[in-house]
């Protein structure tokens, strides 16, 4: 006992030094810790609102009856079978598939061709670009309302310039074989400057002495597009044909102003149904149940695309 | 100097006459076409709103009026009480734009510099959400605005439900935060030497850097926020309190045509300014967008 104190004494500075460096390392290190997490405490309350908890409860949902005034009660498989009864889901999945493969036929090939045609041009550069993307800059409804009045097979504005040009007149929106035809073109006049931007600017990238090398070797124009200018630009081709299929899956605003789902549901799409199922039939759990087909191919999507893009990211 | 560049043509093919004379016609067949395509819809309805409500009907139509009527702008303007409209959209951007910066940089800053132990876990699970496309989560989101978990709080009609979940932004958190992490961190360690907190650092040091990256999220989503359609339209029911987008999609019908082609042309209006005045930042708001997700 009594040498305790002579022990102690001289061992006792490091140890409580020591301890109360490692305290004050933990107190720093709480309160970074605190301060880091009280910048982002907003974002995360806010993701957890309306991303994080929704993504989560849209899987809750699809299996429950929603009832605000008495409470949701289990639904069990109900919601996908009454799904899977209405002959609307296949019309719908139908109809989305064809205008997102429309789209890509006109909204993949013609940004590329035009940045291909832009990139040539010495002359009115900024006017072409100022051009092209000036309908990414307006609302979609104002897009919708006007090429509806457009459309309109009297007074419209395309008859006319058919008839002009001496071809045959169109129903456009009013034949159930060319309204979603009709939606794709206006979808893609309206959007194609993003894309064709972004080419614009890949194509710029590709260094001159690929062309010169390829037409020493005797390549002509198509060969010289084929061989230098598609391989060089593939991966923002790539990039921007599974991001257009993720965007044109969710067509909505469309179909909704422009034609109401119809002529003989032509144009119902996917997230048309779920829109009327949650709040024309006030049917969220079927909508939800259909809400989350929808996510699963959106999300199988979106994986390629990570893919692709970390694949090019390590390379 | 990029126009100079080697492209799939020759230059020197392009110094021949057969070369210039194939060059310019291409070149004016281009710009008439694409003037045709992108600027004749838009003079249309520039013009088309000027028109008489008879000679808007007639067919076929006058490609210029017969008689101009600039007045019918104005006439739309009250009769459609637009100024209403306008406030509330500029209520509905301007709102979701500053919640956005005051959740969103501090977020990125934190993400970026403070380091916080299980930060890239938030951040991973934060960029998972950009797989979940907002529009396919309706439902949920809009139960959740009805009733906002814990604080049990409805949402509906009140701006608040726009404005809080456009805050919820994995893309412009990206944006930001990539872009913070350029800033070097021997600048933050001086300011901290200094004896500048982590507020005072991001707030003179790393947002005055931050300028371009700044405009580039602050016009996406004042965009964004202009454009939107279908969460307004649920989540603000009360036409008192609608944006120009969904107060048109609902008078569109009972409205005569000339007054409400006015009415678009002026709800564009202000986007194209924008996009005249920030052309740069919104071009290179786009390429960041894509290319390095």
């Amino acid at each position: 006992m009594a040498t305790a104190p002579l022990l102690e004494k001289p061992v006792s500075p490091p140890v409580t030094a020591e301890r109360e460096r490692r305290a004050a390392r933990l107190r720093r290190s709480v309160r970074e810790h605190l301060t880091a997490y009280g910048f982002l405490c907003a974002a995360v309350v806010l993701f957890a609102l309306f991303s994080w908890w929704p993504i989560i409860r849209n899987v809750l949902l699809s299996f429950q009856h929603v009832n605000f005034a008495t409470g949701s009660t289990w639904a069990g498989t109900a919601n996908f079978e009454k799904l899977f009864d209405d002959p609307l889901l296949a019309t719908a999945w139908r109809n989305t598939a064809l205008f997102t493969a429309y789209a890509l036929v006109l909204g993949f090939f013609v940004p590329f061709l035009t940045a291909v045609l832009l990139n040539e041009f010495r002359h009115a550069r900024a006017y072409f670009r100022v051009l092209v993307y000036l309908p990414v800059m307006l609302p979609p409804v104002v897009v919708a309302l006007l090429w509806k009045w457009f459309y309109d097979p009297g007074p419209g504005l395309f008859n006319e310039v058919l008839r002009t040009l001496h071809l045959p007149a169109s129903d456009w929106l009013d034949s159930s074989s060319t309204s979603l035809l009709s939606l794709v073109i206006v979808s893609t006049w309206a959007n194609m400057g993003t894309a064709t931007l972004i080419y614009l600017a890949a194509l710029q990238t590709i260094p001159g002495e690929l062309y010169e090398a390829a037409e020493l070797d005797g390549a002509n124009l198509w060969q010289r597009l084929r061989h230098v200018t598609i391989p060089q630009t593939r991966f923002v081709l790539l990039v921007l044909l599974l991001l257009q299929i993720v965007a044109t899956m969710q067509v909505f605003t469309e179909p909704y102003v422009m034609t109401g789902g119809g002529p003989e549901d032509s144009t119902v799409t996917v997230m048309f149904l779920i829109y009327r199922y949650a709040f024309v039939y006030n049917d969220f759990g079927t909508a939800s149940a259909l809400s989350l087909l929808l996510l699963l191919v959106l999300a199988a999507f979106s994986a390629l695309y990570l893919r692709v893009t970390r694949g090019a990211k390590e390379d | 100097m990029a126009a100079s560049a080697r492209t799939l043509i020759r230059p020197a093919v392009l110094r021949t006459r057969k070369g210039k004379l194939v060059y310019w016609s291409v070149l004016a067949v281009a710009l008439a076409l694409f003037t045709a395509a992108f600027l004749v819809p838009l003079y249309w309805a520039a013009t088309g709103a000027m028109k008489s409500s008879a000679e808007l009907a007639q067919s076929p139509p006058t490609y210029v009026p017969a008689h101009w009527h600039p007045e019918n702008y104005a006439r739309a303007w009250r009769e459609m009480d637009l100024t209403r409209y306008f406030l509330n959209t500029v209520l509905l951007a301007g709102g979701a734009w500053l919640i956005q910066l005051a959740v969103q940089v501090p977020a990125a800053y934190a993400l970026s510099k403070l380091r916080p132990r299980f930060g890239n876990v938030v951040l991973g699970l934060m960029l998972v959400t950009l797989m979940m496309p907002a529009t396919a989560l309706l439902v949920p989101a809009y139960l959740t605005v009805v009733d906002v978990p814990l604080v049990n709080r409805n949402l509906i009609n009140s701006p608040s439900a726009v404005w809080l979940p456009a805050a919820a932004n994995a893309f412009n958190i990206y944006l930001l935060k990539n872009f913070f992490d350029r800033v070097p961190d021997e600048l933050l360690d001086a300011a901290r030497i200094d004896g500048a907190g982590p507020l005072g650092t991001m707030w003179r040091i790393v947002l005055p850097l931050s300028r371009p990256i700044l405009a580039v999220v602050s016009i996406l989503s004042v965009v964004a926020a202009w454009k939107d359609f279908l969460w307004p339209l649920l989540v603000l029911p009360d036409p008192a309190k609608q944006p120009l987008s969904v107060f048109l999609q609902r008078v569109a019908q009972d409205t005569p045509l000339n007054s409400l082609v006015a009415g678009l042309v002026m709800a564009s209006l202000p986007l194209i300014a924008l996009f005249l005045v920030f052309q740069r930042q919104i071009i290179a708001g786009l390429g960041a967008g894509c290319l390095k997700g």
